[in-house]
């Protein structure tokens, strides 16, 4: 039977980790290739980097990143932040990640999804999508970490991207990111519902029951969390042993 | 010393799979990997690595797009060198794919490449993420390797074998998925063993000692 999946997420800036990663045993806790390993180590199911000051200037330093954790992680890794092109997916791809999201690239112009689908596949082709809620039961596209509206429709928006050929969604509720409140669950229900494709939940996770929720009540087929992780609130495998408890199938370590 | 080749096609993340190879060709002194598109290289080789990743006919046609390469390899598989699919590299075995539209496969192990419909209609397509191998039959490869173990899986197609006794094992998804082929001295995992964690390190491992 296929498991839900964890999935760490590490935010860098400039090649080291935002905030830093505080695992009692880690050297360097800047490090994202550290940090990767030690989720590596401690059973994490992927891992996803997500470049929050991608510049031009600063890709190789994100290259030479996922280079040296796919020297040493033999895990699947997902890569994000900055995505604009054809040349990114492949070159990430070349580095050593497994997939790669797209964002506001892929707002500015859907199409963009289609043409890294043909060339590379979809199975590689992650759509990003930051959304709010605007009313009830509606959700809009935010743009620069949420602080610019599109009028696009969310839900509209995923099937679009689905059907130009993304491979899954990353579905972030802003709304939500940071309170630790939980994921926003009728966001996350409308979205999965509205593509065949499989959705990562993230945003708002404080609790290792709003784990259980985003694929119980939202139906996500994975979760992605970074700060009850990263600041050693909760390990891996509590995680994990805390959903397989509530009946949702794992892999346990 | 035992050369194994990777060979290099333009169809995806080599850098992944050359490292996994690296590191148990070195932990175990099994050799050196070589990442190659040369036919010359490939005709050296002890032992071949096909990965792949992407859809089947670009995978095909990027493979037919290196002169003599295909044929390099066919001749050493033909002779009796150990041979590895990864992914597509391991769909490419069957005898047609149809992805798209129909495209000849090697025709190495007799079946047709298909697209996952799990009777479940809930069940999201691609097939991604972690799932349980059952082993249907034993296989050097798959030395410590046992039913339970999981894999990291992640495609829309998959290989129906025509032989069930090429069916090396499978995973459940709402229906038996193909998980890994063999016939004689070919082998073919539809999952990442480069990406399977201990269980994929311990797979490359075998195939890296295997003796067909």
């Amino acid at each position: 039977m296929l498991k839900t999946r964890i999935i760490p997420c590490l935010d860098v800036a400039d090649g080291r980790v935002v905030k830093g990663v505080n695992f009692t045993d880690l050297i360097d806790a800047g490090d994202p290739v550290e940090a990767a390993k030690a989720y590596d180590a401690a059973g994490a199911d992927e891992l996803c980097f997500l470049d929050i000051h991608a510049t031009h200037e600063n890709r190789g330093t994100m290259f030479d990143l996922v280079t040296r954790t796919a020297e040493q992680c033999f895990m699947p890794l997902t890569v994000g932040g900055g995505v604009r092109s054809h040349e990114d997916v492949r070159n990430l791809l070349l580095a050593g990640a497994d997939k790669v999201s797209f964002n506001s690239a892929a707002v500015n112009d859907p199409d963009v999804i289609a043409s890294a689908a043909d060339r590379f596949g979809s199975q590689c082709i992650v759509c990003a999508i930051d959304a709010k809620s605007v009313a009830p039961d509606r959700w809009e596209i935010f743009t620069h970490g949420g602080r610019k509206a599109t009028g696009i429709d969310a839900v509209e928006f995923a099937r679009t991207v689905v059907a130009k050929g993304a491979g899954e969604i990353l579905l972030t509720s802003m709304d939500r990111d940071g309170t630790r409140a939980g994921f926003n669950l009728p966001l996350t229900r409308a979205i999965s519902d509205a593509v065949d494709v499989p959705v990562i939940a993230s945003g708002g996770v404080g609790t290792l029951d709003h784990l259980v929720d985003g694929v119980t009540k939202g139906g996500a087929s994975a979760v992605l969390a970074a700060s009850i992780f990263h600041f050693g609130d909760f390990t891996i495998a509590q995680a994990k042993a805390h959903m397989a408890a509530e009946g949702i199938p794992m892999r346990l370590i | 010393m035992s050369l194994t080749v990777l060979v290099d096609y333009d169809s995806g993340n080599l850098h992944s799979a050359q490292k996994a190879f690296e590191r148990m060709a070195q932990e175990g002194d099994l050799g050196t990997i070589t990442v190659t598109s040369d036919p010359d290289l490939v005709a050296k080789a002890d032992r071949i690595v096909l990965p792949g990743d992407g859809a089947y006919p670009s995978c095909r046609a990027a493979l037919d797009d290196f002169t003599g390469l295909f044929d390099a390899i066919s001749q050493k598989v033909k002779s009796g060198t150990p041979f590895m699919g990864i992914c597509i590299g391991m769909q490419m075995l069957a005898t047609r794919g149809l992805e798209f539209t129909e495209t000849a496969g090697f025709g190495w192990v007799p079946g047709e490449v298909v697209r996952i419909e799990p009777a479940d209609a809930t069940l999201k397509v691609p097939h991604m993420g972690w799932n349980d191998l059952v082993v249907d039959q034993p296989h050097p490869v798959l030395s410590g390797i046992a039913t339970g173990d999981h894999a990291y899986f992640v495609h829309s197609y998959h290989f129906k074998v025509a032989n069930p006794a090429d069916l090396i094992a499978h995973v459940d998804y709402a229906g038996p998925v193909t998980a890994i082929v063999g016939r004689d001295n070919v082998i073919g995992t539809q999952f990442h063993p480069e990406k399977s964690q201990a269980t994929g390190l311990r797979l490359i491992q075998n195939f890296l000692t295997w003796a067909p």
